[in-house]
């Protein structure tokens, strides 16, 4: 698989980490009443779809940074990267 | 129709013209007490297991393909009981003893041959930590050996001892462990389940569950509604696909792990064999192919075939430890989808919901447990209880903090 660096261009899946769905991005609020529950939901439970996800893959062997790459599961083509970054802030995470 | 070595002489005097289909193609009916979803190694298992040890026999499993299409048919064959934690070890070690009597259980040629598995190994915190292991397997009543290096070149004189960078220090061995002819398992519980009047149903896919008051009452199928006492999923790497229809979520992402057979050799490898320092595993079937894998590919996946980086991997690991496979040509290589859990290991439980159960999170050590698998479930079917050596593969175990993760790596299923 290549994945197409939004700032690198394109380079192997070999290079990068796999974290695996880019839900791990929205990490629950610790101080919630039901945060024991969120957070079993966020560390353990997996929507592990048939078809296009989003997912965070790390570029390990190159800039280190974070991306969501939109891939879909039953034909590994992939259809969009962008950096978590963007992707957290659009969400209206961070600076 | 029994098997017996007069049979097959008698049938190979007369033409081969006696035998008959072992399982039948039933229409399913519109009702029974149990309906399994998926007729994989554990489907057909826990089918025959109900049928045989706690008499139920009205039952059907239901197949979205043929019987033995998924992981059963696809996997390297290792069979082994060398675990460490004491959630697994007794369950393995259970599996093992059923698959020592299989054949005689079920009247057929599985070649279930316990030819034996080394773990090399490649520095002294290994060895200390195989040595833990070896007392942990003794104490759930399982053989294992700790060897030297001069023992192992006597068994396996062409591995790569003085490598410089992982050279073979020892071994932990399991003489029970081995490999066992994969189809003929599926086949073989098929049959005895069918044989005490068991329906198995194949091209006939679970597309949904049938609910009532909040509980299971049965599942839609591409062959029309079926009503069902007790609903027992079994599928695997679809395990996701299949629970959501039910509205659920699972701590199991679907990755594919590939295997490799090259062209037939002499025999050479006197039984399995797996790196302690890379990912690699090789055993050699009876008609000499080297069978061998790795690791998973480390994303998710449906798709039942993998990447190269993967088999580069695999190729390395294969040549850092027995550098004479790098002569041998490739004859196939192929991949499996494999449910792998939150850690490592696998749920054999009821859901939340009333009538619902799950067995599932197999990752890729499902083989191995398809006996054990198939009895543990059945018994917990029959009776509502867990059997006693599987009473810790809960779905809840997360939330309870209670994990059995033997790799100690955490919510990682790519790392297991
Ligand atoms: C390459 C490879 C190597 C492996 N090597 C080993 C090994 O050496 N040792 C070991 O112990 N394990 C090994 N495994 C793991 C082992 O094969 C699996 O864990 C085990 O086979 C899974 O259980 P099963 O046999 O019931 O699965 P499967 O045979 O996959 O059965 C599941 C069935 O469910 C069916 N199904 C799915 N969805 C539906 C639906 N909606 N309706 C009806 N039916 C459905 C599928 O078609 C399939 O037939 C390996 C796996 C692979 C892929």
């Amino acid at each position: 698989m290549i994945i197409d660096h939004p700032l690198l261009g394109p380079r192997d899946a070999a290079e990068f980490v796999y974290k695996g769905d880019a839900a791990l991005i929205d990490r629950p609020d610790w101080q919630a009443e039901d945060a024991a529950d969120k957070f079993h939901e966020y560390m353990y439970l997996r929507d592990n779809v048939a078809g296009e996800m989003a997912e965070l893959w790390y570029h390990e062997h190159g800039d280190r940074s974070w991306l969501v790459v939109t891939r879909n599961t039953l034909t590994h083509k992939i259809t969009s990267v962008e950096l978590a970054r963007d992707v957290a802030r659009r969400r209206g995470r961070g600076k | 129709m029994g098997y017996s070595a007069f049979k097959v002489f008698w049938e190979g005097l007369t033409g081969n013209k006696g035998w008959k289909p072992v399982w039948r193609e039933p229409d399913p009916k519109p009702q029974y007490d149990i309906v399994i979803v998926g007729a994989g190694g554990h489907g057909l298992a826990t089918a025959y297991y109900l049928a045989k040890e706690f008499g139920i026999t009205n039952v059907a499993v239901l197949e979205k393909g043929w019987l033995g299409s998924g992981n059963i048919g696809r996997n390297t064959t290792i069979i082994r009981s060398n675990y460490l934690l004491p959630g697994n070890q007794p369950f393995y070690e259970k599996s093992l003893k059923l698959w020592e009597n299989l054949e005689q259980d079920f009247n057929y040629n599985a070649m279930v041959s316990q030819r034996s598995i080394l773990n090399l190994i490649h520095s002294d915190p290994q060895r200390d930590a195989f040595a833990r292991r070896a007392n942990a397997m003794r104490l759930s009543g399982a053989d294992s050996e700790l060897l030297g290096p001069e023992e192992i070149r006597a068994l396996c004189p062409f591995l790569d001892f003085d490598n410089a960078r992982f050279p073979i220090q020892g071994a932990l061995r399991q003489k029970r462990g081995g490999t066992v002819r994969h189809d003929a398992v599926a086949w073989g519980y098929a049959r005895g389940a069918d044989m005490r009047g068991v329906d198995i149903i194949q091209n006939c896919e679970v597309t949904g569950f049938r609910m009532e008051n909040g509980a299971c009452v049965g599942v839609e199928t591409a062959r029309g509604p079926i009503r069902a006492g007790k609903t027992a999923v079994c599928v695997a790497g679809s395990s996701s696909r299949v629970m959501a229809l039910a509205g659920m979520r699972l701590p199991i992402e679907s990755h594919v792990l590939q295997a490799f057979v090259t062209e037939g050799l002499k025999p050479t490898l006197p039984g399995v064999i797996t790196f302690g320092a890379g990912h690699f595993y090789v055993s050699q079937s009876d008609k000499g192919g080297l069978v061998f894998g790795g690791d998973i590919d480390g994303y998710n996946t449906y798709a039942q075939r993998g990447n190269l980086p993967v088999v580069e991997d695999v190729c390395e690991g294969g040549m850092a430890i027995m550098p004479m496979i790098g002569r041998a040509r490739l004859l196939r290589m192929w991949g499996g989808v494999m449910d792998m859990s939150m850690d490592g290991s696998p749920f054999i439980d009821k859901t939340h919901i009333d009538g619902l159960y799950f067995n599932g999170g197999w990752c890729y050590g499902g083989f191995k447990a398809t006996p054990a698998s198939g009895y543990c479930y059945a018994h917990l079917l029959a009776t509502g209880r867990p059997h006693e050596v599987a009473g810790a593969f809960r779905l809840d175990r997360f939330r309870r903090g209670a994990p059995i993760d033997e790799k100690g790596v955490g919510a990682h299923p790519n790392l297991h």
